[in-house]
């Protein structure tokens, strides 16, 4: 079972030496991470957010600043990196600039390279890396469409679609193994 | 006005009265849809995944719909969200911009950014007008009591989508106002429905729905109007598990924008999909 990213786990880890000084330029470096620096600590993100306001476990604030501190494992590691639900409110709100938002997925992208995935994350990717989308093209979606007088899907053209997608990192990504569900 | 329609994942496959609505609403205001042919993701939900497969996925999309030389249509948020997102990277970032055509021209596609993206909401706002809106109006549904709920990415963020502020939002309530309901405000107006974390903790996305729905109750309004694909399924589809696991009853109509809007302009029940709602619309027909 991965470990949960709380205070008090964050605080007991900084007196070992699982730190890697470099994370916080590595989640920086990536597409989305560039303002993660620029954070105070002043916590107006976790005041704001939804998913914190009905589970006390999740605090978008720790999980910035475990990644400022440099606790790679722990926060790639952890489960409530995938509990944000994407709605941008903490971004809208923050003082300094800082887009959590896209620093939680830039955190994502990293997890997974390391070989952390949750698996509803994996599924809806092994569907568009097979599919082109997140539900396969299928027969009975035009016939219900027909009895409603709106016109057929067309199929996605799937060579297309694999033949971009090689040149990323999904396929090797998406072989990784899987995060255990709670 | 001429767009094409980019139809996404979750619209055909479970709110086809969504797109249904959409088209006859359009109808009303002479708006002309081409077919975007074999069109893939939008490339939102691989975004947790892997940045560069985010981004050529929605490249693919945005040079397909270029190829038919008008601005792109979308009824899901998170599609207008994610390929406003990467046109604008790609209109930034000229390495980015490079690294996608090469691949792209692996299959004859090149992006050339000229084309807007823009959500069915923002065209009726701004290219339609609440002016012309309300000309269209032949129905004024002034017996129904309805709050909007916006949803998160038809605002947010707001410094890319640049459609309303996201702290008081009106865009939506201007549009239901239009119809000649009653319009209500509640207390959770700007909150998240919870649908996109329904596959990681199913329990708590419910009980975000869940204090959506009590606050919506409190003002006793008859629906809840959405704009996005996505929310609607969520409070339509799982508000039933909502009244199971807390032993409360609700039965609250959510029907999409489309759909009020059609009913106040004339359109029957059956030409708006509202029998395809799984929440029953009955109440609402009474009301009316």
């Amino acid at each position: 079972m991965p470990e949960n990213l709380k205070t008090i786990q964050v605080l007991k880890s900084l007196k070992t030496t699982k730190i890697d000084p470099n994370f916080k330029f590595e989640v920086a470096k990536m597409p989305g991470g560039e303002s993660i620096k620029y954070c105070f600590q002043c916590g107006k993100c976790t005041a704001t957010c939804p998913i914190r306001r009905f589970d006390k476990e999740y605090t978008p604030r720790l999980i910035i600043r475990a990644t400022l501190l440099g606790l790679k494992d722990i926060v790639l590691s952890s489960d409530v990196i995938w509990l944000c639900a994407t709605c941008y409110s903490c971004t809208e709100r923050c003082p300094q600039g800082v887009k959590l938002t896209n620093i939680i997925r830039a955190i994502r992208n990293l997890a997974i390279e390391k070989g952390y995935i949750h698996p509803f994350f994996k599924l809806q990717a092994n569907a568009i890396a097979s599919y082109g989308k997140i539900y396969e093209d299928e027969e009975f979606i035009n016939e219900l469409r027909n009895d409603l007088g709106l016109p057929p899907v067309t199929p996605v053209k799937r060579d297309e679609v694999h033949t971009i997608l090689q040149h990323t990192k999904v396929k090797k990504l998406l072989l990784t193994k899987e995060k255990e569900e709670n | 006005m001429k767009y094409v329609y980019f139809p996404g994942c979750v619209t055909p496959q479970k709110e086809n009265a969504y797109e249904l609505s959409m088209r006859k609403v359009a109808e009303k205001f002479g708006i002309q849809l081409l077919d975007l042919e074999g069109a893939n993701c939008c490339g939102f939900f691989m975004e947790p995944i892997d940045h560069l497969s985010a981004t050529l996925l929605a490249a693919r999309n945005l040079s397909l719909a270029e190829e038919k030389k008008c601005d792109l249509l979308t009824l899901c948020p998170a599609c207008f969200g994610h390929l406003t997102k990467v046109k604008k990277e790609l209109t930034e970032d000229q390495e980015l911009r490079k690294t996608v055509n090469e691949v792209l021209a692996e299959i004859n596609k090149k992006f050339e950014g000229f084309l807007e993206v823009k959500h069915f909401i923002k065209v009726l706002l701004v290219d339609v007008g609440i002016t012309k809106i309300k000309r269209t109006i032949t129905k004024p549904l002034t017996r129904l009591k309805v709050v909007p709920h916006y949803g998160c990415h038809i605002l947010k963020p707001s410094d890319e989508l640049k459609l309303d502020n996201p702290e008081n939002p009106t865009l939506l309530d201007s549009l239901i106002k239009a119809t000649g309901v009653t319009f209500l405000d509640y207390m959770e107006k700007r909150l998240c429905c919870g649908a996109p974390i329904i596959g990681v903790n199913e329990k708590l996305s419910l009980r975000i729905m869940r204090e959506k729905l009590r606050s919506v109750q409190k003002v006793k309004a008859d629906a809840i109007i959405t704009v996005c694909p996505f929310c609607h399924l969520h409070f339509d589809l799982n508000q039933f598990t909502v009244q199971e696991e807390y032993s409360e009853e609700y039965n609250i109509p959510i029907l999409h924008y489309t759909q009020l809007l059609g009913l106040a302009q004339g359109l029957s029940p059956e030409e708006l999909g509202l029998y395809e709602n799984r929440v029953p619309t009955d109440v609402i027909l009474e009301i009316l």
